[in-house]
């Protein structure tokens, strides 16, 4: 097989890898499953997808992706809640908001490697949580409850269950096909490089900065938008989502699906999400099982679910 | 500016000189860790609170007093350390470093996660040995005799460890393999065990600060973790590249946070990460760091 055929093959796995994705998404409600659980699933899993493109393809982890999927739910339930925008453009605005966010925090991350990198965005982040416990608009300790649901366009009434989750489905889709998008076009292709030796690719001429901070950009955009649509569908905005705890459950999920992959984070979603709803009554030891999990994917099992499944098929997922 | 009484102002210094011995302990026992096994500890924070509950349970299971603690505490903390490096951390030298922050972060939850299940999330409290109760009068203000102690015994374990780096022949060979651990082997030196006793010495250290810190703060199982983010900012402050760096940080910024809940408390708790923006705006290899 030339590499154009190897390419052209990968595509058509991952088109239809992508369409059983959507079987399975479409059809969860009409097969009992619970669309509130659903929706919480999609949400982190363009999260967990959002973090993988800065992880998984750029090669830099970030700790405190919490701070945008929390942001961005603050600002997208303020708006529909005070403002009173429809849930699009307020999911529009939390949006703006996490890439602006963004666009500073890496600002300031891009300029250090590796470790530093991940305790630059980890420090940052619990700055991000302490303006949040502070500010006026985001309500303290209670967060901002009761956000509206509100008429998408101003026709389409939200507090229908299925229509929140037809509205989640193409939010989640439409950031997945972007990501998707992303990782396969030239840009992509320069950020792997970078990954794999920065000091070559700067040696062809990429500025690797610019690269990495639009790569952190886009990232901090994309999981804002997740975190802008679950402020609407849990009509909730809360520390919670600002805490570093968050952003080390990103990362959990981006390492258990398998770092790098396409469908990895998502998988890895599906599994903490369900984990964390069946262990909801054990309390504390969901941070156990959480720590444990982590230790043995370190150790153990380094290429996640999907990795291992890829490897497996010799075929990158 | 100037009307506020020399009182609460020399108390939030020493507030902020007392946080400050902590943030140079910690992150003097992390860039010692970074140094020589290239990954950040990040169940630092755990350690230090596993620290401040070996004192609370050895006081009241085993009625031993706060001195016995200060000895016992961070022998037994740090040779879970050791446990840890040679079991787990051992196997990740050869990938990218990120695996080890992910691994003591993983480690960490599970520590924190015990301990609140055990303990719950309020704070258990832990009096201060009778030899260092009472404080003295020192005219514009009143001083604790603990605190006092806490400060100057966190200066000479910082010195101390800095002493024993920088100007001993032990010293020598740990930042000769920190250099360059292959070259260093060669001349017949065990660079697995002296990696291994390194991290032990860390995480004692993490465990002595925080049966210090028993008796100032509440005994709780989140002490830690917001404490090693705080600490964090603080080594990318001064960097990571030398010991007396990290220690001057630690100090320095503990006070500056100290002046600031005194003149602009709204910010008391944001100032080191701001100060941290600016520093990688101007100087991204932090105060002390070289860049490589």
């Amino acid at each position: 097989m030339t590499p154009a055929e190897r390419a052209r093959a990968e595509g058509r796995l991952h088109r239809n890898v992508f369409l059983l994705m959507v079987a399975v998404l479409v059809a969860a409600p009409f097969v009992g499953i619970y669309p509130v659980f659903m929706m919480k699933v999609m949400c982190f899993a363009l999260f967990a997808c959002a973090f993988n493109l800065l992880l998984g393809f750029g090669g830099l982890l970030s700790f405190g992706h919490a701070m945008f999927l929390g942001m961005a739910g603050y600002v997208s339930a303020h708006a529909a809640k005070v403002w009173g925008l429809t849930p699009e453009l307020a999911i529009l605005v939390a949006t703006l908001c996490a890439a602006a966010l963004g666009w500073v925090a890496g600002l300031l991350a891009i300029r250090r490697q590796g470790i530093y990198f991940a305790m630059i965005t980890l420090a940052l982040a619990q700055m991000v949580f302490f303006f949040s416990l502070q500010a006026p608009f985001t309500g303290g300790e209670d967060g901002i409850q009761a956000v509206p649901r509100g008429k998408l366009f101003g026709l389409i009434d939200l507090s229908q269950p299925m229509a929140m989750y037809a509205v989640v489905l193409v939010v989640f889709l439409g950031g997945f096909l972007l990501i998707y998008r992303i990782v396969h076009s030239p840009f992509g292709q320069v950020l792997k490089a970078i990954r794999e030796n920065e000091p070559r690719t700067v040696s062809l001429g990429y500025d690797a900065d610019k690269f990495k901070h639009r790569a952190f950009v886009l990232s901090a955009a994309l999981a804002g938008m997740a975190g802008a649509t679950k402020a609407i569908v849990f009509q909730l905005a809360s520390l919670t989502d600002v805490h570093w705890s968050m952003s080390g459950e990103v990362v959990l999920m981006t390492l258990v699906g398998g770092m790098g992959t396409i469908f990895g984070p998502v998988v890895g979603a599906a599994v903490i999400v369900t984990m964390q709803n069946y262990l909801a009554e054990l309390g504390a030891w969901v941070t156990v099982v959480q720590g444990v999990i982590f230790v043995l994917c370190v150790l153990l099992f380094r290429r996640g679910i999907v990795g291992e499944i890829g490897n497996l098929l010799k075929k990158s997922l | 500016m100037f009307d506020i009484p020399i009182q609460a102002l020399m108390g939030q210094l020493l507030i902020g000189l007392i946080n400050g011995s902590f943030y140079a302990l910690l992150s003097l026992g992390l860039a010692v860790i970074f140094g020589l096994l290239n990954i950040i500890n990040f169940a630092h924070g755990a350690q230090y609170m596993l620290g401040a509950f070996g004192a609370y349970l050895l006081l009241n299971k085993l009625g031993l007093s706060y001195w016995w603690s200060l000895l016992i505490v961070p022998i037994v903390v740090g040779a879970t350390g050791v446990v840890i490096e040679r079991t787990m951390l051992a196997r990740l030298y050869k990938l990218d470093h990120l695996y080890g922050l992910l691994l003591t972060f993983g480690l960490a939850l599970i520590i924190q996660g015990i301990f609140r299940n055990e303990y719950g999330s309020t704070g258990l409290p832990y009096s201060i040995p009778p030899q260092l109760s009472g404080g003295k009068n020192l005219g514009f203000m009143f001083l604790p005799n603990y605190r006092a102690w806490v400060i100057v015994a966190s200066a000479v374990v910082c010195l101390g460890t800095w002493f024993v780096i920088e100007r001993t022949k032990l010293g020598g060979y740990l930042r000769a393999a920190t250099e360059n651990p292959q070259l260093v082997q060669a001349f017949g030196i065990n660079v697995p065990r002296m990696i291994t006793l390194t991290y032990g010495f860390g995480v004692a250290l993490a465990a002595l600060a925080g049966v210090m810190a028993a008796p100032i703060y509440q005994v709780s199982p989140q002490m830690g973790s917001d404490l090693i983010i705080v600490v964090f900012a603080v080594v990318v402050i001064g960097g990571m590249g030398s010991i007396l760096g990290a220690i001057v940080t630690g100090f320095g910024l503990g006070l500056i946070e100290g002046l600031t809940k005194v003149f602009y408390p709204e910010a008391s708790t944001t100032v080191i990460f701001v100060i941290m923006a600016i520093v990688l705006l101007i100087r991204p290899a932090g105060l002390f760091g070289t860049q490589k």
